[in-house]
């Protein structure tokens, strides 16, 4: 089925989330959307399949203008849509995920219904057992399960926003698959992504919005540069991390044990120099997470001793690594990391808890030089729930205090932009030439070797010992990941 | 005690158990799509008290059924508005509704105290009745307790097996993803609500025409919190729920034998004691202790029991729906 949207309008109060977009997919094609965060791809998408309404503009399916203003319109004329975030019902069995829907009987045929899942997913080499409850698939799988639910719903318009983030690369290599299969079939695929490398492997065409307009529409292949370009309105490099000498030590641990929930990580010995950029790879749940609290001693050493600066810290609470300029930025930005319900302001008067009052001027002004210096998108009223992920870590950053001699970080750019992450890791290799060391998270295994001067490998319980990054490719550490050291 | 004694007692448990079966199942049913009713004790009440009044105008059991459905359904409405349409607590908006309607019903009920009304005629069902010991104790009263089994059955079937259910289900877990799939949460949630207090309308009129024929000040004071307690409890599962139900009938049922026994012991400790020890049980059976007991236990057994115990509410319950 061809989809034709033309000149389609959506504001949300004063922002004009889409501005006059025209988009055309054919069947049988796969059709990326690509844009950096907060571009508008979401809102379109979302407005495609019924799920927020347009403000104007058409919509055009084969040719016939139609017209959708729920999910239940686009379900009838076959535009489906799989969510970022999963809808779907964790508690309820796959099963009963399958068959909450409205076509079908007042009866539940859950005989038929397993029959006809099992064969959708037997088509796509996906595997799920009908029987299992969803809170205990993974993101992947909940995604394979809402992908067969749509087709069965006989979906002829699949659309798919983001769908590569937090799944498996052999769930990926499965989904590309099946998405490839489908277009074959005759089906219009619209994939939507900020991630480049995901565009080029998969789509046919690609069309690039940037704040809420089209900025170009492209056949693939075409250089990632042009893309880029078309992305940001600008050419962007990527920040390179200068060698760094390694004369003082910053944190050291020895014959350290560090207790997880399933596991006793063991370190030998490990120094960190000031400057230096320490990568910590592995599957998550490996113990980085652990690793990294310990070092802020926000969790407490089993066993061994921890030094900061030759200072022994074994043991003291995390107030006094706090007060030797200890920083550690959680994954999770609006849970740990940012306070929601607290605006920019509020967490700059915070950080800064000079006397009984808050100085409001004085805090207003920190608060918008903060925002100026640190390019956030957002004022200083702006509740810190309401900025886009890349601002939120924008804003995390810009409340590290000055001068740090640790920072401690996991998945530093995890679902940002391009942009965002180039910023973010400028931001912090500027830290690391004034002294302060860097430990990081990631399961991005390049990132990983671009940033890092050291690696750490956690697997199976395990931490190996640390290896230079230069001498490092993603292969060998992804081998390496898998318990091979 | 003989088991002529026992038969007495169940039988006593069922009956005053019914009541609260229809309160319970209609606080799950509104809890299930996401709202939680929080008057119940004052829509029982003031239901108790309006059905009464209704059956003993028109002389009409089944009008003043009707009556006590309606106004029960009526003020469910109260809670639905302010809850899926103005988006306000459910929790404050209930609260007040049930300290309002349980002293409405005290002043507009004033004139009906104690005055000889219609109640619902005994009737036993034929062949059902002549099973030794369990025709005595289910078939051998009134069409309403028949009803409440019938009403149980619908329920749980309602939930498990029809395509409706599931959606019911749905909405009061991730009310955004059953709008993806299609269901018009708003319009559900207020259905479900209404019919939820419908059916602690009747429960209200269960009472009042039935198990405690009548009106007094304050006549089911106690019903409609404890409705709430069994429903959480019972893990939002109509039958369990029904079971809970049950269990505080026969709690009651032990306490006013206990009366005749115990002469010393002040009448208000044996009226209180059902729910005291029903909130000690539904505490003990939800906690860990009930894993410690069952460790010995071979292991599928074992996980088939949590299993069946584990309850987790809606994830959506209370919160209201907005779609972004």
């Amino acid at each position: 089925m061809n989809v034709e949207l033309s000149h389609i309008h959506k504001w949300f109060g004063s922002v004009h989330a889409n501005d006059d977009v025209s988009l055309t997919v054919r069947a049988g094609t796969i059709h990326g959307l690509l844009g950096e965060n907060g571009a508008g791809k979401s809102t379109l998408v979302k407005i495609l399949s019924g799920y927020i309404t347009h403000d104007a503009g058409t919509i055009r399916l084969d040719g016939k203008p139609v017209t959708i203003r729920t999910p239940t319109d686009a379900l009838r004329w076959g535009v489906g849509m799989l969510h970022q975030d999963p809808m779907d019902f964790p508690p309820l069995s796959v099963l009963e995920n399958f068959m909450a829907r409205l076509d079908g009987g007042f009866w539940l045929n859950r005989r038929a219904a397993a029959r006809e899942l099992q064969t959708l997913a037997a088509r796509f080499g996906f595997s799920l057992n009908p029987e299992a409850h969803v809170s205990e698939l993974t993101v992947g799988e909940r995604q394979q399960l809402e992908m067969l639910r749509l087709l069965s719903m006989g979906a002829q318009v699949l659309i798919l926003d983001e769908p590569t983030t937090g799944i498996s690369a052999t769930q990926k290599a499965q989904l590309f698959a099946a998405l490839r299969q489908l277009a074959d079939q005759g089906k219009a695929v619209i994939f939507v992504s900020h991630k480049l490398e995901d565009i080029e492997a998969l789509c046919d065409e690609v069309t690039v919005l940037r704040r809420g307009r089209v900025v170009g529409h492209v056949a693939l292949p075409c250089p990632p540069e042009k893309l880029v370009e078309m992305m940001f309105g600008k050419v962007l490099s990527a920040p390179i991390k200068p060698h760094t000498v390694r004369d003082q030590v910053a944190l050291e641990l020895k014959d350290a044990v560090i207790r997880t929930d399933r596991f006793d990580l063991h370190l030998e010995h490990l120094t960190v120099c000031s400057g230096e950029v320490i990568g910590l790879a592995g599957l998550e749940g490996s113990g980085q997470q652990a690793f990294l609290a310990t070092c802020a001693g926000v969790q407490r050493l089993a066993r061994g001793k921890l030094w900061l600066a030759g200072q022994e810290m074994t043991h003291k609470p995390h107030r006094a690594f706090l007060d030797r300029g200890v920083c550690y930025v959680p994954a999770d930005r609006l849970s740990e990391g940012l306070i929601a319900g607290l605006t920019i302001h509020e967490h700059v008067a915070l950080r800064s808890p000079n006397g009984f009052f808050i100085n409001r001027a004085h805090v207003q002004r920190l608060a918008e030089r903060a925002i100026q210096t640190y390019s956030i998108r957002g004022a200083p009223g702006t509740l810190v729930e309401r900025l886009s992920g890349g601002n939120q870590q924008r804003t995390q950053l810009a409340l590290l205090p000055d001068p740090l001699s640790v920072i401690l970080m996991e998945h530093p750019t995890r679902g940002l932009d391009i942009e965002s992450t180039l910023w973010v890791w400028q931001q912090l290799i500027a830290r690391c030439q004034q002294g302060t060391a860097i430990l990081f998270a990631s399961s991005d295994l390049d990132e990983i070797i671009s940033y890092s001067d050291r690696v750490l490998v956690f697997s199976g319980g395990r931490v190996s010992k640390p290896l230079e990054a230069r001498t490092l490719t993603a292969d060998q550490l992804g081998y390496m990941i898998g318990g091979k050291f | 005690m003989a088991t002529e004694q026992w038969v007495i007692v169940l039988a006593t448990a069922v009956a005053s158990a019914t009541p609260l079966v229809f309160a319970v199942l209609g606080e799950t049913l509104s809890e299930r799509a996401g709202v939680i009713n929080l008057s119940a004790e004052g829509t029982i009440m003031f239901c108790a008290m309006a059905g009464f009044a209704a059956a003993l105008a028109t002389n009409s059991v089944l009008v003043g059924f009707g009556a006590a459905a309606v106004i029960g359904a009526l003020i469910a409405l109260i809670v639905a508005f302010s809850a899926i349409t103005l988006k306000q607590s459910q929790t404050a908006v209930g609260f007040v509704l049930a300290l309002l309607f349980s002293d409405l019903s005290s002043f507009l009920g004033a004139p009906l105290v104690r005055i000889p009304g219609p109640t619902v005629p005994a009737f036993a069902i034929p062949v059902l009745s002549e099973i030794p010991i369990l025709g005595r104790l289910f078939f051998s009263s009134d069409p309403l307790v028949y009803l409440s089994y019938v009403a149980i059955a619908v329920t749980w079937v309602f939930f498990y097996r029809t395509r409706a259910g599931l959606m019911l289900r749905a909405i009061g877990e991730q009310p955004n993803a059953a709008f993806v799939r299609g269901a018009d949460v708003v319009r559900l949630r207020y259905l479900y609500t209404l019919l939820g207090g419908a059916l602690m309308g009747i429960a209200g009129a269960a009472f009042s025409l039935n198990f405690k024929a009548g009106w007094t000040f304050r006549h089911t004071g106690g019903y409609g919190w404890i409705a709430l307690a069994i429903v959480i409890f019972g893990g939002w599962n109509p039958l369990r729920a029904a079971l809970g139900a049950y269990l505080f009938g026969i709690l009651q049922s032990l306490a006013s034998v206990a009366q005749d026994q115990f002469q010393g012991v002040p009448t208000q400790v044996l009226n209180v004691a059902p729910f005291v020890l029903m909130i000690v049980l539904l505490v003990v059976t939800s906690s860990g202790w009930l894993e410690r007991l069952l460790a010995g236990a071979p292991a599928p057994v074992r996980r088939r029991v949590l299993q069946a115990l584990h309850a987790a509410p809606p994830a959506a319950l209370g919160k209201p729906f907005r779609q972004d």
